[in-house]
């Protein structure tokens, strides 16, 4: 038997979170390092996947760990990877990697704070390798009340409101997930929850359009789509930094990667017919994301908004149903997610010396700050979508892949979406000059840049942005094939 | 004689409490704890007469007891409950009552009249064993004395639990009345024979007002035991009154009691009846895990909130019998199961911060995970599996209810369900917060007596067992389910 590669990534952060819970309360340092060493172990793995799975990357799931567990279900520990699972596998790696160092200072409590953020992150790693969609559902609610722990005890603003809304928002969406994945299984009548085994079954297309619904909005929910994406926002902005790099940089693709997962491959009639109108939610979610976050005051509340215009772009990107599209929402999801983390661990550095996020507080940082300002403008870019940047290559793509899906009338689609990027320039800009240009307010002299360990997290995502956005071929020959075969599934030949 | 062996554990249980009641008289004041020990062996002695029984599959007495795998199923469940119970009850009951063994063994007679109930195969028996497993029940939730709380929810059980066993036993006669026999396999012949007679249209009989009553009465006595919605209005003020430990029995004991003689009532003996048992237990459940979640939201006394909590917790185990299937009847079963480890979880911190505190306020509990962090806990691991998060018991056995929903084609009732369970969550993490984020007004830690930490112990490992490997409890309760349908 091949080394569980999948199990090791999961479940090192899990014993992590168990050692951690046995470590003495006092021994900050201890907990700490083992939380980056787990971390670590799980980054280090995810990178070998890739390396492995790249030379002959034909879209097959591989690694393949297979248990029996409820007989009675037909539901086994079955694990597997293609090159969707690896690439948000990575994603997740380095962010929660990048997120240990960001909570370094933690002093309250981090015992419990880095238990949580362990088995939150346990969640997230094991829905992306699992390939039963029990297993899928299990981990997916395994990551919520880390969520709702973290966001409670070591949030801000209005953290019992957010995290309690948070909570329940995702809850609502898994009832209608729950609901749809007992639908497929007793009209499969397989007795499995298995993906490959429950794919070999062609649904009629009335019970394929009921579940989609369930599953769109249960997974949509957590996208965020308009109009449930109230609860993202107020969640990135109560939680600690290393929660919402995580919940902005990785929770949010659960959603997505559950409808290409479940709902486009296992229902891909369904998947075609409403291609149309997650198109125009896609949209909605660019433009309308965009448009609040250049009403906001606080820096977070920007950072949470434009979250949910990003995340339109990966709905559009699904709804092209073509190569471009879809490689392009995956890559979006990868390349935001790295941006979106970046920007909330700049941010959280901010917070953490200024005491406040308004924007208007600030001014002349980039004095006292040349490095976080830099970085910042970097991230800012690359939410922008400048050339050179991540977020180039993923807006790019879908594009692309919608100038050609949408013709004739429905090219208006494509038109409004491109109003997005210009929209995001505008809030993006006037971040970066009302913080870090203008005046140097005088209460701000003491700021200063981060040094050692703390520039860890923004030279890795840093790196990242710049290395994706110039040379983005190995990301996307990692997943072709792996898009490709959904794609042939849902529209055929 | 054999029969002696079939009857082996209630032989047992009967002679504990017989012992245990003379002992009280004879055993001094300050060795009394000793007795709860020793019902603790007692108990553990009565499970090795029942596995004998595993693979059984009689009916003793004139049919009206039955030795199946049900029965042996619930046996195990109540001995359970009955073991957990003692050994949280034993430090707090100490503090209460002199009659200390006297306390024991009416949780024993309680569990020997539960037992009965579920292996009960005739309706005059079923009758006699539900008082028995009523009674002492209303003994015991009185047993504060000095408490005019517990009085009260003493005397406030005690009426309504006769005057719904006497709902149920009018039922009882209108049935003989129709059918002309108690036995619940000859009732479902006589049904079907009925039913042939009328040209194979049961609504004829169902139409007969004598038989829809005695029906009708026979759901409303067994919902008075599930506290199904709307005979559930005692559970409030008898849990909040009641010595916790009871409450703690109360909740889980006489509840799967109560489930035990609806699925072998109905599914036995009017399983045949063609109207729509699904629609009829979906709409009760919608109704009682609606009413019990909403009516938890206000609670500011953790034992009330428990109580409304538990009787949406009826409702999910409902939604099983809903499915009314043979995934239905295992699916409840198991729930019963998870069920008694998380409520007795639950009930356990509540004794131990109100032996320690004196207060039983949702509002006391600020910050106890700084006081006590084990204990705050044990308390995140029960509310949580109650609201059906995984790694705990109550994710699987709710996944597992709702498939039997989903199975039938209730995909409204699992959606109305888990919609009700997000409602539950919101209460449920409320205690979450102040427990872990809240500030604590007083910094002492609170004790652990070992013999509840043993209590807590089992109930929170049984909660992570089925949590994350149930299979081996899902053969259990699907061949329990099959020894009541296959007759």
């Amino acid at each position: 038997m091949d080394f569980p590669y999948l199990s090791v990534i999961t479940l090192s952060p899990f014993l992590a979170a168990l050692i951690i819970a046995a470590v003495p309360r006092k021994q900050h340092l201890t907990i700490k390092l083992i939380a980056a060493v787990s971390t670590f172990i799980s980054l280090l793995l995810s990178v070998v996947v890739a390396v492995k799975y790249y030379p002959q990357a034909d879209g097959s799931f591989r690694f393949i760990e297979k248990l029996p567990w409820i007989k009675s279900f037909g539901i086994s520990y079955h694990l597997g990877a293609d090159g969707i699972s690896i690439v948000l596998l990575m994603l997740t790696a380095v962010i929660i990697f990048c997120g240990v160092f960001a909570s370094w200072h933690i002093e309250d409590r981090p015992k419990e704070f880095f238990v949580s953020l362990l088995v939150l992150v346990t969640g997230v790693f094991g829905v992306f390798v699992a390939v039963d969609m029990f297993l899928f559902f299990f981990y997916y609610e395994l990551a919520v009340i880390p969520m709702f722990l973290l966001i409670g005890i070591w949030g801000s603003t209005r953290k019992d409101y957010a995290s309690m809304k948070l909570v329940l928002y995702i809850l609502v969406g898994s009832a209608f997930i729950m609901a749809g994945l007992l639908m497929i299984y007793f009209k499969a009548g397989l007795n499995s929850f298995d993906l490959f085994e429950v794919a070999k079954v062609s649904f009629p297309l009335a019970f394929q359009k009921i579940t989609f619904v369930l599953l769109l909005i249960g997974f949509g929910i957590l996208i965020p789509i308009w109009p449930f994406h109230t609860w993202s926002p107020d969640g990135h902005v109560a939680a600690p930094t290393a929660t919402s790099m995580l919940h902005a940089g990785v929770l949010l693709k659960l959603g997505a990667y559950g409808i290409l997962r479940v709902g486009f491959f296992l229902l891909p009639d369904a998947a075609r017919f409403f291609a149309p109108y997650i198109a125009v939610l896609g949209v909605i979610n660019i433009i309308y994301g965009a448009l609040c976050a250049m009403a906001q005051r606080d820096l977070k509340y920007v950072i949470g908004y434009s979250s949910v215009s990003h995340m339109g772009y990966v709905l559009l990107g699904m709804a092209t149903l073509n190569f471009f599209g879809l490689t392009g929402a995956v890559l979006q999801c990868f390349c935001h997610g790295i941006m979106t983390g970046l920007m909330f661990a700049l941010v959280g550095f901010i917070y953490e010396r200024a005491h406040t996020r308004e924007i208007a507080d600030f001014g002349g940082l980039w004095k006292k700050m040349p490095i976080i300002a830099g970085v910042f403008t970097l991230a800012g870019s690359a939410s922008m979508g400048l050339p050179g940047t991540s977020g180039f290559v993923a807006e790019l793509f879908v594009y692309i892949g919608a100038i050609f899906r949408f013709k004739g009338p429905y090219a208006i689609l494509t038109i409004v979406a491109l109003i997005g990027v210009v929209v995001t320039a505008a809030y993006i800009v006037r971040l970066l000059q009302n913080v870090f240009l203008k005046e140097l307010d005088p209460k701000w002299k003491d700021l200063r840049d981060p040094r050692g360990i703390e520039l860890a997290p923004f030279a890795i995502l840093g790196g990242l942005i710049l290395s994706v956005g110039l040379y983005p071929v190995p990301l996307i020959n990692l997943m072709s094939s792996s898009v490709a075969l959904i794609i042939k599934r849902v529209v055929g030949g | 004689m054999k029969f002696l062996i079939y009857l082996a554990p209630e032989i047992t249980l009967l002679t504990l409490a017989i012992i245990l009641i003379f002992a009280d008289l004879a055993v001094p004041q300050d060795k009394k704890e000793y007795l709860g020990y020793f019902s603790v062996a007692g108990l553990i002695g009565a499970w090795f007469t029942v596995i004998p029984l595993a693979k059984q599959e009689v009916s003793l007495l004139g049919g009206s007891l039955i030795v199946d795998r049900m029965a042996v199923f619930y046996k195990e469940l109540f001995l359970i409950v009955a073991i957990l119970t003692v050994l949280v009850s034993i430090k707090y009951i100490r503090d209460i009552s002199r009659f200390q063994g006297e306390y024991y063994a009416l949780i024993i007679f309680c569990t020997l009249g539960n037992m009965l109930m579920a292996a009960s195969g005739e309706l005059i028996s079923l009758f006699v064993a539900l008082q028995l497993g009523s009674i002492p029940l209303a003994i015991l939730a009185g047993y504060a004395k000095r408490d005019p709380k517990s009085n009260e929810a003493g005397f406030k059980y005690l009426l309504l639990a006769l005057l719904s066993n006497g709902v149920l036993l009018y039922g009882i006669s209108l049935i003989y009345g129709m059918t002309g026999t108690t036995e619940l396999s000859k009732i479902y012949i006589e049904i079907l024979a009925l039913t042939k007679a009328a040209g194979g249209v049961t609504e004829t009989l169902f139409k007969q007002p004598a038989f829809a009553l005695g029906l009708v009465m026979l759901v409303a006595g067994f919902g008075f035991k599930i506290t199904a919605v709307p005979v559930h209005m005692w559970v409030p003020d008898v849990y909040e009154g009641a010595p916790t430990p009871v409450t703690a029995f109360l909740s889980v004991g006489s509840k799967a009691a109560g489930f035990a003689m609806v699925i072998r009532v109905v599914a036995g003996a009017f399983g045949a009846i063609n109207i729509d048992w699904p629609l009829i237990w979906a709409l009760i459940a919608t109704a009682t895990m609606t009413v019990g979640n909403l009516s938890a939201l206000p609670q500011t006394n953790i034992k009330r909130l428990l109580a409304y909590s538990s009787i949406a917790q009826a409702g999910y185990i409902m939604i099983g019998l809903a499915g009314f299937s043979m995934l239905g009847i295992s699916a409840t079963l198991l729930y019963l199961f998870g069920y008694v480890f998380t409520n007795m979880a639950a009930f356990t911190v509540v004794i131990i911060f109100s032996k320690f505190t004196k207060s039983d306020e949702i509002s006391d509990y600020a910050g106890l995970s700084r006081r006590s962090p084990v204990l705050a806990l044990a308390l995140l691991i029960a509310l949580l599996s109650l609201g059906g998060l995984p790694l705990f018991a109550g994710f699987i056995t709710k996944f597992y209810v709702f498939a039997a929903a989903v199975e039938r084609g209730l995909v409204w009732l699992v959606i109305v369900a888990s919609i009700n369970s997000v409602i539950s969550l919101y209460y449920y993490l409320k205690v979450a917060k102040i427990v872990y984020v809240d500030q604590p007004i007083e910094k002492e830690a609170i004790p652990v007596p070992p013999s509840l930490a043993l209590g807590l112990g089992i109930a929170t490992i049984g909660i992570f067992v089925l949590g994350i490997y149930p299979q081996p409890f899902m053969n259990i309760t699907q061949l329990a389910a099959q020894s009541i349908l296959i007759r």
